[in-house]
């Protein structure tokens, strides 16, 4: 049984008391506790359930690599599964719940599958369930569904938050053991900047728990004093409970930090990600040990000898009674001294290695235990719990010798220095073959954009590991039969035995990235930190080869998993992208705006009025404006300043028309294209001096088309003298609608509007009552129309003051659909409804607004191309049903016959389709093969439940084809 | 080839599987071959295999430089769809789904094709229309689609939040029979049935040369030594601007590294797949209960397989934005694979201007859903020099300006 000491445990506090659940049974432990050892002192030795067989597991580490005591804590919106018991510090108030079982932990159904595990060997699913065909999806894959996954899934929106924080720093140390510590401070003693990363809730890593000395210090002692030297200098950053997660290019370095996982908290944020650019970073991430592969190595009180020893000394626990070490190195002597000196029993040590220092033997014979030299494990008894060892030669094929009882069995594979941040971004390791482990090699870091390395590793993690002679022994013993290598976990979590990966070697899964697909190995939620490199080692064997031509699988970040809540940080809900309103949204929100998210932007589609259907009010609005006066809020419409010497030169290559001959005070339509020819965006371009001109785009293209002017310039013509800037949000703009338009806006006094002084397509600054003004005489709906700019501070005003003169014009605010239908009647064309990325101007009857005088704009060789010549091209055309009836949009029409892939051959398609209030019908533009030749035939359109629709072909300009009101 | 079933599973298990036989054999590179394929991806395995299967030419090599299935094949999140706009992409990508229905049966080898449906979400009024558009056209094409509404997008994936605040969800376009595979069946599966129709697959063999007689393909230089080929297929992915050099002639392609984590194992909460554009991200939830999760592709070229955070980040919130729950799961580990993309994200098929040699690249990010058909219409051009299938990807399109392009359909990602 394990349970707890009477006295010691250098991390709890028997003062302060915490009281937890696990599996809704109320227990006790101490401040300092990890979950893992407070549910030890509790004689709780099994902690869950493997993915596979559902094998009973127990705590089998002490830290981050620990693959099966895994938990679901928490409730609610504060529900986690999968979290570490023995990272998980103690809290009052705990619930937690061991995963993967039912109905219990201690009697589960599942494990049904271990009886069978004979025939289950890796990849088994690949040979098996292939028929009957439809049985995958609805028999075996549900079954196998329910019986993997690990924790259950949370159920609610997460009630933490998260927060990012930036940092740089010269030096940024990972570790907070010994040697982390040391580059700390000698970093510091140099000036540098330093931050300094600790996992864990406490310093000094390992040492302290090995007694060790250091400087002539007790470890504990120059722990504190060099924490101290080091908090006093304010150019040393210090975060426990943080972790190193992930290096990537150029120094940038993520670290996780755990707030309030050991102390719930309401008021701070539960975990903080740190983003991080170092000039240099120093890995001291410490090394984990491994374990050996023998016969019932996955038992429940099978421990790594160092996770005992941690135990004991930081917690005062004892796995067990009678403890019996097994090894092929000096370390885990460590552990036995501990036990003895705790006063627990150790019968033996079972060292593999065939000779052993004599003096060793000696000190640990004078302890009362018993060092077996050249001795393996041929199997471990028991059934939920270890009750004995057999003992064999560990040069045999397992004939036991002898057996001993005992309630726990501390085991040392050797010890693999931490390589993963080194790796992450391309650091390459090399095989000690002396000491049986990867390690860095410092003649090939991971090299930053000057090409030199910019990260180095200190301490255990370099390799600098004090475990005496090691033996490689990689299976226990070494001459096992298959009978006992089917009983040798690799990964614990996942059921990958040493047979299984014999078995994908034989059958040609040689490459370790096959091997680890294969059978799974490395791919548990540890990611292979305890057993990828016996299992390589395996692997290497089978193919009669060394390991480092193995080699290792790839270390991707993180280090150990990252919380999803951390990585997105503050972004969420209403934030989690920027809301982008223009100075009238408020006002828009009183007055009824359904609402349309456009890019980040948010815009009215219509303005409901009590008791009004959406379909009601865009049909008055249209209404309203074609007969008297309407107003929109254009001040979404890119307004893209583009300014200099060269400015006229610039818009000639990027618009499609001519823009440098524009006049100051003039207005033209404009298309732009890209490289190859299709058509991106358009907007109306307002000269406003002699080199200065305003370009209106899209609402959705400002960003993207002030970008790709900046590409041009910075990239392919910087010697050009021109200036952009984007002016979207520095101005309101408002387009105020209808045959009263110029009536009312004279109502306020100021500045000529009259037809004479500013006529269509001409702009001018001015007065309107008390507001500077710019009006520009365009029209996007057919109307008299006034886009009248002002500052975004005078917005709302400004749209207040209109609304209130247009009161006796019966004036009404209009949205997006209003705008999109009065368009659609007058043919004009929507960037997005009649283009998708694949649409050139020609298509669109737009070749009046190709430049036959200038040398070259963008997109202009793209037109000459065969298939941007090719007749067959689909044209823009007017569409109306023959029943009076809407288009269901995105029909298409076809023709009779399929194509040679037996797709229906297609000869058009529906890009907008409205009801017309101003015509009381249906009406669509759409693009048609040979199109403009077809007026008046009529076409087929099948809707998706199969019906069809029928259309005529008309003009695209539904209303007032001569442009005469408009133009007034 | 001893076949595969749950007979042989227990007839094996008597003697602790030592008797199970290679997957697929090793064997040394002959002098020559009728055909080479470089490249033992899904996409060059499943060639191959269609070579073999649907015209009889088995003296076959494929040749692989690292380890078979190792590149994107074994990289990407799995998911099988066909619900694209334009014909050409519609006619390919349901062939490969229509492929992947019977393909563990074909091939003897459980892939785990699991038609759970895939919805694409609508999160504005544009997509909203672009999905409606689909749906019209995908009824023409023979590809079984369907708008749904957001109750119904709910009740089908319920750990969803469809109410937004920021993007409520105003719809989605419902392919039932798409769904995901497992990834590294599919490679091993078309390895093992190449192997058993006496093709040689050779893995730790680089092509370092093509060599060529007046214009026509002879064969190509590896470490493995020279080997002479009648045909040659290039399906190498994120390197095929390099191969296709070493054969003397340019692509319209750039490679960016295209990445994608998962989250430590649940039990089953998500039954269906999710893609959602506006936001960015994609999630499914793998037989192991693993969230599979994949987003954009990073702004900038390289060839390190590895990515930003940054990407990581967006994608991230993203999810969250849609899955609130996973918020509180963990990221167990991000990767990233090199996709190759076209000027039209569309994939080119096609002969080159070396007589013999024909090109299978630019899937970009939607690759893993197209190997079955791309394999099966490739190996026919390669064959007859002629497919309906691939007709349209000829790599001259981009001279003409004959773009196909599916931007308007598939957002950042397919």
């Amino acid at each position: 049984m394990s349970f707890r000491l009477p006295s010691g445990g250098r991390l709890i506090d028997r003062t302060s008391e915490l009281k937890f659940t696990f599996n809704g049974r109320i227990m006790r432990g101490f401040a300092g506790d990890t979950l893992a050892s407070a549910l030890l002192a509790r004689d709780q030795m099994l902690m869950g359930r493997s993915f596979k067989y559902h094998r009973p597991r127990g705590v089998v580490a002490s830290g981050a690599e620990e693959p099966n005591a895994l938990m679901n804590i928490g409730e609610g919106g504060r529900f986690e599964p999968n979290q570490r018991a023995t990272t998980a510090e103690l809290f009052d108030g705990m619930a937690a719940r061991s995963q993967n079982h039912w109905p219990s932990l201690e009697f589960d159904v599942g494990a049904i599958n271990a009886k069978f595990a004979r025939f289950l060997p890796a990849g088994f699913y690949y040979k098996t369930f292939l028929y009957p065909r439809h049985f995958w999806k609805y028999v075996f894959e549900p079954i196998i569904r329910q019986s993997a996954g690990l924790g259950a899934a949370p159920k609610e929106a997460d009630a933490d938050t998260y927060e990012h924080f930036y940092a740089f720093c010269d030096v940024l140390v990972v570790g907070g053991g010994i040697a982390g510590l040391m580059a700390a401070r000698d970093a510091a003693a140099d000036g540098k900047r330093v931050i300094v990363l600790e996992q864990n809730g406490h310093w000094g890593g390992r040492a302290p728990v090995d007694g060790a000395v250091v400087e002539g210090k007790p470890a504990d002692e120059w722990v504190s004093v060099t924490l101290q030297a080091l908090e006093a200098n304010d150019n040393v950053t210090l975060r426990d409970r943080c972790m190193g997660a992930g290096v990537y290019d150029h120094g940038y370095v993520l670290g996780y930090e755990r707030i309030t996982d050991h102390a719930p908290a309401n008021d701070v944020p539960r975990h903080r990600l740190w983003r991080i650019r170092a000039g240099h970073v120093v890995t001291a991430t410490g090394a984990l040990e491994r374990p050996l592969s023998f016969a019932g190595n996955d038992l429940p009180g099978v421990m790594l000898a160092s996770a005992v020893r941690d135990y004991v000394v930081n917690h005062a626990v004892a796995p067990g009674k009678r403890t019996v070490v097994v090894t092929n190195n000096d370390d885990a002597y460590r552990t036995a001294e501990v036990m003895v000196n705790a006063g627990l029993s150790v019968p033996a040590i079972i060292d593999a290695r065939p000779s052993v220092d004599e003096a060793l033997i000696s000190k640990f014979s004078d302890l009362g235990v018993e060092v077996k030299v050249a001795s393996a494990i041929a199997k471990v008894k028991g059934k939920d719990r270890v009750t004995g060892v057999a003992i064999c030669a560990q040069d045999s094929n397992g004939s036991v010798s002898t057996t001993i009882e005992c309630d726990a069995v501390a085991m040392s594979g050797g010890w693999s220095p931490v390589v993963h941040l080194w790796s992450h971004c391309g650091g390459k390791l090399t095989w000690d073959e002396d000491q049986a482990m990867f390690r860095p090699d410092p003649n090939r870091p991971p090299t930053n954009q000057t090409g030199e390395g910019f990260v180095s590793v200190v301490g255990w993690a370099n390799g600098e590991i004090d475990q005496g002679d090691i033996a490689p022994v990689w299976i226990m013993p070494q001459g096992a039969s298959i009978e006992t290598r089917n009983k040798m976990w690799l990964d614990f979590q996942n059921d990958v035995k040493v047979s299984d990966v014999q078995l994908a070697a034989q059958e040609g899964f040689e490459s370790v990235e096959h091997a680890k697909r294969y059978t799974t190995l490395g791919m548990a939620t540890d990611q292979g930190k305890l057993s990828n490199i016996n299992g390589l080692a395996v692997l290497a064997d089978a193919l009669d080869t060394g390991i480092p031509q193995v080699g290792t699988t790839t270390f991707r970040p993180p280090y150990t998993p990252i919380s999803m809540g951390a990585i997105a940080g503050e972004a969420r809900g209403e934030i989690f992208q920027p809301l982008r309103r223009t100075p009238m949204h408020a006002w828009h929100e009183k007055n009824g705006a359904h609402w349309e998210p456009v890019g980040h932007w948010r815009r009215p589609y219509c303005f409901q009025q009590p008791g009004e259907s959406v379909e009601d009010a865009v049909n008055r609005e249209i209404t309203n404006t074609r007969t008297s006066l309407g107003l929109l809020d254009a001040s979404t419409l890119g307004k893209i300043v583009v300014k200099g010497p060269d400015a006229g030169k610039f818009l000639d290559m990027l618009y499609t028309n001519m823009m440098s001959n524009l006049k100051p005070g003039k207005c033209r339509y404009g298309l732009m294209c890209s490289e190859n020819g299709f058509l991106m965006d358009d907007g109306v371009v307002a000269r406003i001096d002699e080199d200065t001109w305003l370009c209106h785009t899209t609402t959705g293209g400002a960003d993207r088309i002030h970008a790709w002017m900046e590409d041009w310039l910075q990239c392919e013509w910087w010697d050009w003298k021109v200036w952009t800037l984007n002016l979207t949000e520095q101005f309101a703009q408002v387009a105020v609608v209808g045959p009263n338009a110029r009536t009312m806006l004279e109502t306020l006094g100021g500045m000529d509007l009259s037809a004479q002084a500013l006529p269509f397509m001409g702009w001018a600054d001015g007065k309107i009552g008390d507001f500077n003004v710019r009006v520009y005489r365009i029209s996007f709906s057919g109307e008299l129309s006034y886009e009248i700019s002002v500052p975004a501070s005078e917005g709302l005003a400004f749209w207040e003051a209109l609304m209130e003169a247009g009161e006796p014009f019966g004036i009404t605010p209009y949205g997006t659909e209003a705008l999109h239908v009065m368009r659609a009647e007058k043919g004009f064309i929507m960037i997005g409804d009649e283009t998708d990325g694949t649409v050139i101007p020609q298509d669109l009857g737009l070749n009046w607004a190709l430049s036959k005088k200038k040398e070259d704009f963008l997109g202009n060789r793209a037109h000459s191309r065969s298939h941007m010549a090719d007749p067959t091209r689909w044209k823009l055309v007017g569409l109306e049903t023959v029943d009076g009836s809407v288009l269901p949009d995105g029909a298409y029409a076809v023709a009779d016959g399929h194509n040679e892939n037996g797709q229906r051959n297609m000869i058009g398609r529906v890009t907008s389709t409205y009801y017309s209030p101003t015509l009381d019908r249906g009406i669509a533009m759409g693009l048609v093969l040979h199109g403009p030749d077809r007026m008046g035939e009529v076409l087929a359109f099948p809707r998706v439940d199969g019906t069809v629709a029928y259309a005529r072909i008309v003009s695209p300009v539904f209303y007032d084809p001569e442009g005469e009101k408009q133009n007034v | 080839m001893k076949r595969y079933s749950a007979f042989a599973i227990a007839r094996e298990a008597a003697n602790y599987h030592q008797g199970w036989e290679r997957a697929w054999a090793k064997r040394a590179p002959k002098k020559r071959y009728d055909a080479i394929i470089i490249g033992a991806g899904g996409h060059g395995l499943a060639s191959a295999y269609y070579l073999g299967k649907n015209h009889g030419i088995t003296n076959v090599a494929v040749l692989e430089k690292g380890w078979l299935g190792g590149g994107n094949t074994g990289r990407n999140t799995t998911i099988i769809r066909s619900n694209y706009l334009q014909d050409p992409s519609a006619a390919i990508y349901e062939k490969a789904r229509s492929l992947y229905e019977t393909l563990s049966q074909d091939l003897n080898y459980n892939v785990m094709f699991s038609p759970r449906g895939v919805i694409m979400l609508a999160q504005t009024h544009h997509e909203v229309r672009g999905y409606q558009r689909t749906a019209h056209a995908n009824a023409l094409q023979g590809v079984k689609t369907e708008w749904i509404g957001p109750e119904r997008v709910k009740q089908l994936c319920p750990i969803m939040n469809i109410e937004g605040p920021r993007y409520p969800v105003l719809g989605g376009l419902w392919q039932a029979r798409g769904g995901t595979a497992r990834h590294d069946a599919v490679a091993w599966g078309y390895a093992r049935a190449c192997s058993d129709m006496g093709m040689d697959i050779i893995q730790q063999c680089e092509v370092t040369g093509v060599t060529s007689e007046g214009g026509k393909v002879t064969g190509v230089q590896t470490s493995l030594g020279d080997i002479g080929c009648n045909s040659l297929g290039i399906v190498v992915a994120g390197h095929s601007s390099h191969v296709a050099e070493m054969a003397g002639f340019r692509l319209p392609i750039e490679s960016v590294a295209l990445q994608a984590l998962v989250s430590e194992p649940i039990k089953p909460c998500m039954d269906v797949v999710v893609m959602a554009n506006t936001v960015h991200g994609y999630m499914s939830q793998s037989d192991k209960g693993e969230m599979v999760i994949g987003g954009g592709t990073d702004g900038y070229n390289n060839y390190t397989q590895r990515g930003s955070f940054h990407h990581i980040e967006e994608t991230v919130r993203a999810l969250i934005e849609t899955f609130p729950m996973i918020s509180r799961l963990k990221m167990l580990r991000q990767w990233g694979g090199i996709v190759d993309v076209t000027g039209d994200r569309s994939p080119i098929l096609s002969k080159t201007p070396l007589e013999g040699c024909y090109i299978n690249c630019g899937w970009g990010t939607g690759g893993f859903k197209a190997i079955p058909g791309s394999g099966f219409g490739f190996a026919e051009l390669m064959a007859k020099g002629y497919s309906p299938l691939t007709a349209e990807f000829g790599m001259e399109r981009f001279r003409e300006g004959r773009f196909i392009d599916e931007s308007v359909a598939a957002g950042v990602a397919h």
